[in-house]
């Protein structure tokens, strides 16, 4: 998509609307949209309240978590195998975070002033702020993430309650197409921001370890996926660069 | 406690702290990190390796309503998303709006 404005210059409000701007424009608002859309007709199909629908989507902030979370609730499961089964499904807001942290943070930086830049991360906010914020003053990149983080996560509370109203409306097809728009999206903006080998090598071993796993019945799929492809990536990327010191 | 206050309370114990813990956990380790280390490019692929985990897991064990769509077409909806998005200038958008095109086009044809 075409950069809509230049980067701003002035104050922390600038960065800040600047990343409101950037995320009315990406293509993660249209992710968002019908991700949550999809999430508040679930609720409704569930039995949950549109406030309780609502303030899951503002504490969350993890689609297939609060999937996980909404459907574990009904019969069959255990509030503490719930528990772990939403805990297991949001691991990947450990490494986001920890790449993040050393690109925004500042020298003076307290633990407490990072929760709620942190809260806002899910990928779609990561995707955007690690390719956008080493282009801005350091000062102004935490602004600039609370910017796109708190846009799409107000977009996605109005969007629960939406989808949990539309939910007669809406086609038997669109609770699949909802759950189908968050792999293609991370597909397709990981494989954009993959600058370099690392990156590319981390998406494909990632995709081609990760099923392996899944049906292997190892505890910590995801985990081990993310170590594992993520390392070998890593190598890779050692392997390429000392060729190239060499010759 | 009356029943709704109950799913607030289920809300925040099920819910908001075993996924925020995750959040809290990586301001912790990434705070002492500097963002031209090593370590930092190896979280990188960690972070994109399990993401594509993500990809794969939701693809394949699908959650809900996605589960009612056959194996073969949501394989298909993803690499024509993919596809769509190499040869789209590289759109994100592109590939997302040509995968859920895929998607909605097999369920209605094969299911």
């Amino acid at each position: 998509m075409a950069n809509p404005t230049l980067p701003p210059t002035g104050t922390s409000l600038d960065a800040f609307l600047y990343g409101v701007r950037r995320a009315s424009t990406s293509v993660f608002a249209f992710v968002i949209i019908t991700t949550y859309i999809g999430f508040g007709a679930l609720c409704h199909d569930y039995g949950f309240s549109v406030g309780w629908a609502m303030l899951s989507t503002a504490l969350l902030w993890a689609g297939p978590a609060q999937v996980v979370l909404v459907t574990g609730l009904g019969p069959g499961m255990s509030l503490i195998e719930t528990a772990v089964a939403v805990g297991l499904s949001s691991v990947r807001f450990l490494p986001i975070v920890v790449a993040l942290i050393p690109l925004v943070k500042r020298s003076n930086s307290r633990p407490w002033q990072l929760v709620l830049p942190v809260h806002f991360m899910a990928v779609s906010v990561w995707v955007e702020a690690v390719r956008i914020a080493p282009t801005l003053p350091r000062e102004h990149r935490i602004p600039f993430c609370n910017g796109i983080g708190l846009a799409l996560l107000t977009l996605g509370t109005v969007f629960t309650a939406v989808g949990y109203y539309m939910q007669a409306l809406l086609p038997a097809l669109f609770g699949a197409a909802a759950m189908f728009i968050t792999p293609i999206s991370f597909l397709t903006s990981t494989a954009r921001n993959a600058r370099l080998l690392l990156e590319k090598a981390a998406l494909a071993l990632g995709l081609a370890i990760g099923p392996v796993l899944a049906f292997s019945d190892v505890q910590f799929d995801l985990l081990w996926t993310g170590v594992i492809g993520g390392t070998l990536a890593y190598l890779l990327h050692r392997m390429q660069r000392a060729r190239g010191a060499k010759s | 406690m009356s029943a709704e206050l109950h799913s607030y309370l289920i809300l925040i114990v099920i819910g908001f702290l075993p996924s925020e813990v995750w959040r809290w956990l990586g301001i912790a380790l990434g705070r002492g990190l500097d963002e031209q280390s090593e370590i930092i490019l190896w979280v990188r692929g960690v972070a994109t390796a399990l993401i594509a985990g993500v990809i794969a897991r939701i693809v394949l064990i699908p959650p809900g309503a996605l589960a009612g769509v056959p194996l073969p077409v949501r394989l298909a909806a993803l690499a024509g998303g993919f596809l769509g998005f190499l040869l789209i200038r590289r759109s994100a958008f592109a590939g997302v709006v040509i995968g859920e095109g895929l998607l909605v086009l097999g369920a209605l044809v094969f299911s």
